[in-house]
Order: structure tokens, then sequence, then C-alpha cells
């Protein structure tokens, strides 16, 4: 075997095991307990005879089954669209949520919802995400127009994460006069919105989400050698055959899509973005190819993982997920800051 | 053969490259020299298709730069640019190993990892393949460099030259490595299908080392020739404003500069 094709043999089994491993407990445990014999029997009679499911198999099928699910596309969109970011922008500090994307899609959801009780919209499964979608393609392209210097060729990247909180500001404070102005329900759906939650989970909310995820990874897997060449520098990358706009437009994109999407299912959910590549990194090296499929399987690890915190903590209520990830996700990102042996 | 025809090159009123024309020849060591704002930086941009300029042309072989897209051009040249700084961690290999992108999709060939071994005993990294980039000392990061801007042109190219551009490339090292780097170029050349242009501000060095020099002053060509064509009083006098004592050793036909 050569040495310059290293390989994460070790790594990837050990992720997969684990994920798998916290799906299947995040199935199991939670304000109601159900037994692997029960999953056995409700995905049979999911097949075979829905009308005599138990109550527990119409849990496991129709509640916590799709959750989990949910929970591992959105931890792994969260976290590819993290380590997309920060290879793009050159920074180790950078996440979805940083430059926009995340709060504007709050922001198109809760429109949403708004305009939604008011003019009654038949809300299709599409109409929600497409909202969000636009919201978070609008703050981000401010946050770029914005934060572009004026003598080009030069991005500052402080003035990138400057402009990326003001606009996040901005947005955010948007959220809340939509929820101040909202009637009771979408209040509701707005305040759990900011602070995230996967409760809302249903077959469709994974089929949409599986589907923009798994199409986004793939797209960004193409694109891992030309991020490569973008870590010792965009002239340098150029001199390499790397079309850096096209490059540039195309992550973006990915990134968008991806977290726009995840964002609107599930509401936002800070810290996964940032960390996960952050941790990959430590473990086996910058590459981006090992860096994206690791932080599909890592974001999903930790979702799932916050998740079972957030339903099992105060039982049988349920804490917004974006709680617990802050909680957790604070510590170990100024632990990181504060490593000196560590990049910054 | 690489060549700029006419080039010239403004920013608002500013005109920072004025009509300059010369041609670079496979196998010689062309190196270009000028003080400090005489658009050195400029003309090495324009060769390499990153700044177009308002008039002229740069021709690789017979074909216009503009002819060639990014990665084609990325095939048969390498850029060597001042101050290159890694925003994450990586090892020593990974970085010489970005030099061969160009030549595979997603994983390496056998091809790509001889270049890349190869490139590096020939500059002294292999021993420190496996080590991080970050704690490398700053010459020993520009020796990675170089490795990593050899190992891209590597392989001779059907019906083409092949290109090695170098912006400055001695800024971080010491007299030894100076002159073992440049020694390296020199056994490069040998090859016979490399055109090398380098950017240098040591004239002794120049005048040592080069085939060709072009001697660049207020954005046009002042001098262009061999070392004792160019390394005249006059034109350095002019391009400096400094008197140098210049003594000739015949029969070592080399050039030496002093400065009082």
């Amino acid at each position: 075997m050569s040495r310059f094709n290293k390989r994460y043999t070790g790594i990837y089994p050990l992720l997969l095991v684990l994920l798998i491993g916290i799906t299947l407990c995040s199935i199991r445990y939670g304000a109601v307990q159900i037994s692997v014999k029960e999953m056995f029997s409700g995905l049979n009679h999911w097949f075979s005879s829905p009308a005599s499911m138990s109550l527990n198999e119409r849990i496991f099928m129709e509640i916590r089954f799709p959750r989990a699910v949910l929970c591992v596309l959105v931890g792994a969109s969260l976290a590819v669209g993290g380590a997309l970011m920060q290879s793009l922008f050159r920074n180790p500090i950078v996440e979805p949520g940083l430059v926009g994307t995340s709060s504007g899609a709050a922001f198109g959801a809760s429109l949403y919802f708004v305009l939604g009780s008011i003019f009654n919209f038949s809300t299709g499964e599409w109409t929600l995400p497409l909202a969000a979608c636009a919201g978070g393609i609008l703050a981000t392209f401010l946050v770029f127009i914005l934060s572009e210097s004026r003598q080009p060729g030069r991005n500052s990247v402080v003035a990138l994460l400057l402009t990326g909180i003001a606009i996040n500001a901005l947005f955010i404070s948007g959220v809340g006069f939509m929820s101040y102005m909202a009637r009771d329900p979408q209040a509701r759906s707005i305040t759990f919105w900011t602070l995230g939650t996967l409760s809302g989970a249903n077959w469709h909310s994974v089929m949409i989400t599986g589907f923009t995820s798994v199409v986004c990874i793939l797209l960004a897997l193409r694109y891992t050698k030309h991020l490569n060449a973008l870590m010792i520098g965009e002239e340098e990358a150029q001199f390499m055959g790397v079309r850096i706009k096209r490059l540039k437009l195309i992550v973006l994109l990915i990134n968008l899509v991806m977290v726009a999407v995840a964002t609107a299912f599930t509401g936002v959910i800070s810290f996964i973005g940032l960390i996960v590549p952050h941790l990959l990194r430590i473990m086996a090296g910058s590459d981006n190819r090992y860096l994206v499929i690791g932080s599909a399987l890592m974001g999903g690890i930790l979702l799932s993982l916050a998740d079972l915190i957030a339903r099992l903590l105060l039982q049988p209520a349920e804490l917004p997920i974006g709680i617990v990830t802050a909680v957790v996700g604070v510590p170990v990102f100024i632990i990181l800051l504060r490593n000196r042996n560590y990049y910054f | 053969m690489l060549s700029a025809q006419n080039i010239t090159y403004s920013i608002g009123n500013k005109t920072l490259l004025h009509d300059v024309s010369t041609t670079f020849k496979p196998g010689k060591l062309n190196l270009i020299i000028g003080p400090n704002g005489a658009g050195k930086s400029t003309l090495i941009k324009v060769l390499c298709k990153q700044i177009k300029p308002a008039q002229g042309s740069v021709y690789y072989g017979n074909k216009a730069v503009e002819a060639y897209t990014d990665l084609e051009l990325a095939r048969i040249r390498a850029v060597l640019s001042q101050n290159i700084e890694l925003a994450f961690p990586l090892k020593v290999w990974e970085v010489i190993m970005m030099g061969r992108y160009p030549h595979f999709t997603t994983k390496p060939t056998i091809k790509d990892d001889q270049a890349c071994e190869e490139a590096m005993r020939f500059f002294d990294v292999w021993d420190m393949a496996d080590r991080d980039y970050m704690t490398l000392s700053g010459g020993e990061k520009q020796r990675v460099h170089f490795a990593r801007v050899v190992a891209q042109i590597w392989y001779p190219v059907d019906g083409s030259c092949r290109y090695l551009i170098l912006d400055e490339p001695l800024t971080f090292l010491d007299i030894h490595y100076q002159f073992q780097f440049m020694h390296k170029i020199v056994e490069l050349l040998q090859h016979g299908d490399i055109v090398v242009v380098g950017v240098v501000h040591d004239l002794n060095l120049a005048a040592k080392f080069a085939d060709k020099i072009t001697l660049l002053h207020k954005g046009g060509v002042l001098a262009d020739g061999k070392p004792k064509e160019v390394l005249t009083q006059e034109f350095i006098k002019e391009a400096y404003r400094l008197n140098p004592v210049l003594v000739e050793d015949q029969e070592k036909e080399s050039l030496y500069l002093f400065f009082e």
C-alpha cells in the first residue's frame, strides 16, 4: 500500500458502529421504553396489517423511528455543512449559522407560519422547506455581498464574520417580530424553531431531508479535492487548476440547500456544524474527503446523543435540542479555542 | 517557450507595466530582477493568467494563455508564490500530493505517488514526509513547496514544454539552501523542456546562476540579456540608485557586485 494513500480503516467502522448503536438507543429509550421485540413486530405489522398495531408499535413506527432517522440526517447535514464552510473560508471558526444560513432559514419559516395563518395556505410538504431555503439563501447572500471587500481578490474573514453577526441579529429580531405578531399556535411553532426540536419528525420530513442531504453530501464529495487545494491558498489552488469562483458558488449552494432544508424541519441547531469537523481533524487530519464522510457519520452520532439527552433529562417533558447542543458545544468550543497546540 | 508580448497593465491612472516584451527559453534559467515597485510581481501575475493585461498577450508555446483552461495550464505549469499559509494542519506528504491534483480525479495513481516521492527526495524532504507541516521551520516549509511545485510538472508533457514560475522563492532560505536550491533548478534544466522564470532580489545570485536576466524598472524592461550585459554600472545605477563596484573574474567567468 502506498504511503500517500492514507486510509481511515479504523475510524469509519468505529463511527458507523457508534452511529447504529446510538440510533438504536434513542429509539429504545424515552418517555416510553420500546423493546427490541416490539421494534421487530412493529416493522412487521407496519407492512402487513397497520390497523392491528399496538400502542408501543405505533410509537415506534410513527414517532421514534422517523425521529431517529431525521436526527441522523440533520446531524449529518449540519456537520458536513460546517466542514464545507470551514474549508471554503479557510477558517476553523466558521459554521453554517455564522454566515446567516440558519437564522435566515428560521426567518423564512416563521414568515411562512405567520403568513400561512393569515392567508390560510394549504400547507404542503414542500412549502415550509422552500420558505426556509429562501430565507437561508437571502441571509447568506446578504452576508457575502456586504462583507465583500472593495479591493478585488481580498476577502477579510473578520469582515465576513462581523457581517454575519450583524445579519444574524437582524434575522433573529425578524423571527422575534414574527413570533410577537403571531397568534398562539404559530408563536409556539416559532419559539420551538429558534431553539430547535426534532419532535415534529415524520416520514415525510425524513424523505425530504434524506433526499437533499444524500444528494448534497454525494455532490460535496466530488469537490473535496478542490477544497483541499484551497487549504494552501486561493491563488495556489488556482495554479493547480481549480476554478475558484465556480467552486465557491457550488459549495455555497450545496451548504445552503442542505442546511436550510435541515433547519426547515428542526429549527436552529447550533454548534454541531462547528464542533464535528474540529473533532475529526484532531482524530485524523484535515483531508476534506475524510472530513465530509466523517462529518456525515459523526454529526448523526452527536445529534442523536443530544436528542436522547433532550428527551431523557426532563422526562416525560422534552428540552429543545438546541439548548443541549449549545450547553455541550460551548465548553468544547472554548477548550478548542484555548488549546494552543491546535491551530489557532 | 514562454513569451510576453507588448504587455501593458494599469490600475486606475497608475501604469504598472508598460509595453513589456520578453521571451523565456526552455533549458535556460531566466531571472527577473528590479527594484521594489518595478512591476516584477505584476509581470508574474500576468504570466500566470492571474490578471488580464489591458494590451498585449502571453504565449505558452504558440498558444495564447487565454486559450488554455486553468486545468490545462496547471498540468504544464507550476507556480511557487510568496507567503503561503496553510489554513489547517496537514502532513508534509499531503501538501506535496496537492501538486499532483491537476493530474488525477479522486485517487492518486502510482505515477502520482512516484512523482511525489522523487520530488521529495530531490529536495531533501523525504524524511519529513509524516511530519506536521505547521511544525516546520520557514526554510523547511519553503523546501516542501519546492517539492510540491516540481511534483506538479514532474513528467514531460507531449507537445509542450513544462513551465516553472517562481516568485521570490529564496526569501526564507539561508545561504546554504539558496545555493542548494539554485543548483537543483540548474539540475532540473538539464531536461531541456523546462522553462524556468524566477524573481530574485539577490543580484549576486542572479549573476552567478542566470542564463538570462530581465531588469525591470518603472514598469518597463530596462535591460534584457546575459548577466554581463544587464548587470552593468549604468543599468544598476539607474534602477537601484546605487553605485555598484563590479568585479569580474575572467578565469571563472563570474561577476561579483559590491555596494558601498
